[in-house]
């Protein structure tokens, strides 16, 4: 009724091939923005945004990213932790370095450092792929972390080998170090989110997504047809590693302030990555940010429905959240199998059809 | 659809999870889950265990009662600022993280917040000085009081020389192992022995590389900077090499009960150094075992009073609330706030009758903290290991540590995050 085709009349080629071709999800998407950016802005505290948005945002751009490598182009990566670590000590070295840069561009330039890493742990991908990838990708992730632990030129020779977001401003106003206002922060946040999530969007649409997808799909088949296994592998891997390498440098400065490598960017982190791509849906941006947002709205939600509302010991209730979680991760895949963006998108189909199914 | 609804489950859970305002609010960010947990519930079931006894007991301090929130960090620097943040609203007097990760966040994050930090014996060193770290305080002790009391221990065993011997350390490769090292090469320089560094990645349990790399070079002593499970691993593999266990000494997070225990009879000599008493053999314990335990209100399972870290983290409570009573003292108010306890801290004495008076006599060493030392003096004892007793006891008392070289890199340290983070002399 809502949520039709019907009416919706197309008189261009460029309003035929927009993201969002029905109009109810147009008018949704311009809705959903218009809160992120005029509301929430308003309403958001240190609980909120520490807790639960700013994870989300900076987890939702790490999970596009290998959502761009893993789920278009198909090729497993198990370093995403790792060069989340590099986006972050990247931010750092320039942070240091050159006082005077603003928080943006040392975001940015922290993306093309990840990317330029990227390339080259890519560079097996030309001749291995499936599990021995995933194995050589490992490889980069212990590799990164050892790298950043064990030169103190990565931490400018402190004595803990912790590194520490200094304070930067935006028009005036903290972003990092210690003196934030909640709202800038996420606002911050909150572009870098909507630009890299719109540029990811396209990119999957344009021919760069659809060589992508051609080798995820036969590799063998893609190259007879005319798309160049190297370039197209080779600009996933970058174009994935500049978005983890953002998320790193955005986790570092914006989320956590002060961070080690061991322990912020360890394999643990590469494997809660892969999980949201996998639980939100590979090859969906939708499914980036569904997954994301499960991966990081659970535990907290449990906690406090067991700690807060039922009054459980810690401990148990931090035990109950491996099996909860762990439980609806299995149901999840075995249900539906194409994550959370498949049900996004049946239900899609059934709106369409609703109130009058077959 | 049915994401929808758990996504509106989730709001609604956190909106009612908001804040009770309650008389005095001492989050403990505890961790009794994860490869730490070892650790970390002895220490909470003590911190806790305190608390309740000054409730049960002195109904509260001053007439307020102590609420206790606990929150579980699973030693993980993000979970840590969920915590921080989830109890900082509640009216949070202070923080004792026992993390030295989610300690480097909470410096800047507390210091703006105008909540006081302890970190007992943990965190950043050079918060020691409080000119530059004014939210910190890391009294009686600190890492690298820990270092230089090792390195004067052996000193003290070898008639005042150890040049030309060698000590290797093993420590943990994160923050908190890396704390000691610069010290321990200064010293190295002073008194002339050579140091080779053994990094153990977390969690800590493969160490087959390291201790075989000792068992090749023979160093003459081991020092440990370790914790959680690493712990246990490195007693038992250093008993596997057959290192001589008198020759292998542990910072105070790696001298625990449950470090020694696993590896039997072969843990009989292994020391550790201390900043506190060990045992349960002080007046207060009665009244633990009076008013908590046998009330049925200890904290976990109740299975942990009188061990190592129980003893610390009792010790951190009761340092938590003599500043509490000194800052109800300055303000004449009952109901203090963080600030109030912040300026307290600044200037608490513990001295030898207080801690008479508390049932805890001779349990630390006296200290007092000033705007410009907010780490005590740094007194450091050595404790050992009896295996078949299945005890620790004190072997060197509590005794100063190398200031020169100390205080000396502290201010390096301090002076160099006070510059990169634009923080003016304030004690002056």
């Amino acid at each position: 009724m809502f949520y039709r085709e019907a009416g919706d009349f197309k008189t261009t080629y460029a309003d035929d091939s927009q993201t969002f071709p029905i109009k109810f999800d147009r008018y949704r998407y311009w809705a959903v923005l218009a809160f992120a950016f005029l509301v929430v802005p308003f309403i958001i505290n240190d609980y909120w945004l520490n807790a639960v948005v700013l994870p989300f945002l900076i987890y939702s751009v790490a999970a596009i990213g290998l959502n761009i490598l893993t789920g278009y182009c198909g090729q497993v990566s198990l370093g995403s932790g790792g060069f989340m670590a590099v986006g972050a000590y990247a931010c750092y070295k320039f942070m240091t370095s050159f006082p005077g840069m603003d928080i943006f561009s040392v975001i940015l330039l922290s993306g093309f450092v990840t990317a330029a890493v990227g390339i080259l742990f890519g560079l097996p991908s030309l001749r291995i792929k499936g599990f021995y990838l995933a194995v050589a990708t490992l490889a980069a992730q212990f590799f990164l972390v050892w790298l950043f632990n064990k030169v103190p030129w990565f931490y400018n020779y402190s004595a803990s080998g912790q590194i520490n977001a200094p304070e930067r401003t935006v028009f005036g106003y903290a972003v990092t170090g210690a003196e934030t206002q909640a709202w800038a922060v996420y606002l911050v946040a909150l572009v870098f989110v909507v630009v890299l999530a719109v540029v990811a969007r396209n990119l999957t649409r344009g021919s760069l997504g659809r060589k992508w997808m051609a080798i995820r799909d036969m590799d063998i088949a893609a190259e007879i047809i005319g798309v160049n296994p190297m370039t197209a592998k080779l600009s996933a891997f970058a174009i994935s590693s500049f978005y983890v390498g953002i998320s790193g440098a955005m986790f570092f400065v914006l989320y956590l302030g002060a961070v080690e490598v061991g322990e912020a960017f360890g394999i643990g982190k590469s494997f809660i990555i892969l999980f949201m791509v996998i639980i939100g849906g590979l090859g969906s941006i939708f499914g980036s940010f569904a997954g994301a947002a499960f991966m990081v709205l659970m535990p907290v939600l449990l906690k406090n429905v067991m700690v807060g509302q039922l009054g459980w010991a810690t401990d148990l209730a931090a035990h109950f959240e491996f099996v909860i979680v762990g439980g609806l991760i299995i149901v999840f895949l075995i249900l539906e199998p194409h994550g959370l963006a498949q049900l996004w998108r049946l239900a899609k189909e059934k709106l369409r059809l609703w109130p009058f199914p077959h | 659809m049915k994401f929808t609804k758990l996504a509106a489950a989730a709001v609604a859970a956190v909106i009612t999870a908001a804040p009770v305002m309650a008389d005095l609010v001492v989050p403990s960010l505890s961790y009794r889950t994860g490869p730490y947990a070892a650790g970390g519930i002895p220490f909470a079931d003590g911190y806790a265990d305190y608390l309740t006894l000054i409730n049960e007991r002195d109904g509260g301090v001053g007439g307020e009662k102590i609420k206790i929130t606990e929150c579980e960090t699973g030693y993980n620097t993000e979970k840590g600022v969920e915590c921080y943040e989830a109890t900082k609203g509640d009216g949070a007097l202070v923080y004792e993280p026992l993390s030295t990760g989610i300690t480097y966040q909470l410096i800047p994050k507390a210091t703006a917040d105008n909540i006081p930090v302890h970190t007992l014996g943990y965190g950043r060193t050079s918060a020691k000085n409080g000119d530059v770290f004014s939210h910190v305080f890391n009294y009686p002790a600190n890492y690298w009081d820990g270092a230089s009391g090792m390195v004067n221990y052996l000193l003290e065993t070898n008639n005042n020389d150890i040049s030309g011997k060698t000590i290797a350390l093993v420590y943990h490769n994160s923050a908190f192992g890396k704390e000691p090292i610069r010290t321990l090469e200064e010293l190295g320089k002073k008194h002339g022995f050579k140091l080779t560094l053994l990094p153990v990645d977390h969690p800590g349990q493969e160490q087959k590389s390291q201790w075989l790399q000792i068992r090749r070079e023979k160093p003459d002593y081991v020092l440990m900077w370790g914790w959680g499970v690493m712990n246990q691993v490195a007693v038992q593999e250093a008993a596997n090499v057959r290192f001589p266990m008198e020759n292998f000494i542990g910072i105070w997070w790696s001298g625990a009960d449950h470090d020694v225990l696993p590896a039997g009879a072969a843990a009989d000599g292994y020391k550790a150094v201390t900043f506190h008493g060990v045992g349960s053999d002080f007046p207060v314990y009665d009244d633990i075992k009076k008013y908590v335990v046998d009330a049925g209100k200890a904290a976990g399972s109740g299975d942990t009073v009188g061990s190592v870290l129980y003893n610390r983290g009792l010790y951190a409570a009761m340092l938590a609330v003599e500043a509490i009573k000194d800052a109800q003292a300055a303000t004449g108010k009952s109901d203090i706030t963080a600030g109030d306890l912040r300026d307290a801290m600044e200037g608490l004495e513990i001295t030898e009758a207080r801690m008479e008076s508390l049932g805890l006599g001779g349990f630390g060493p006296e200290f007092k903290v000033t705007c410009e030392n907010h780490g005590g003096d740094g007194l450091v004892g050595v404790a050992q290991w009896d295996a078949t007793a299945k005890t620790w006891s004190l072997i060197s008392d509590f005794k100063p540590t190398d200031s020169e070289v100390i205080d000396a890199l502290i201010k390096e340290d301090s002076e160099a995050y006070a510059k990169e983070n634009n923080i003016e002399s304030r004690c002056n």
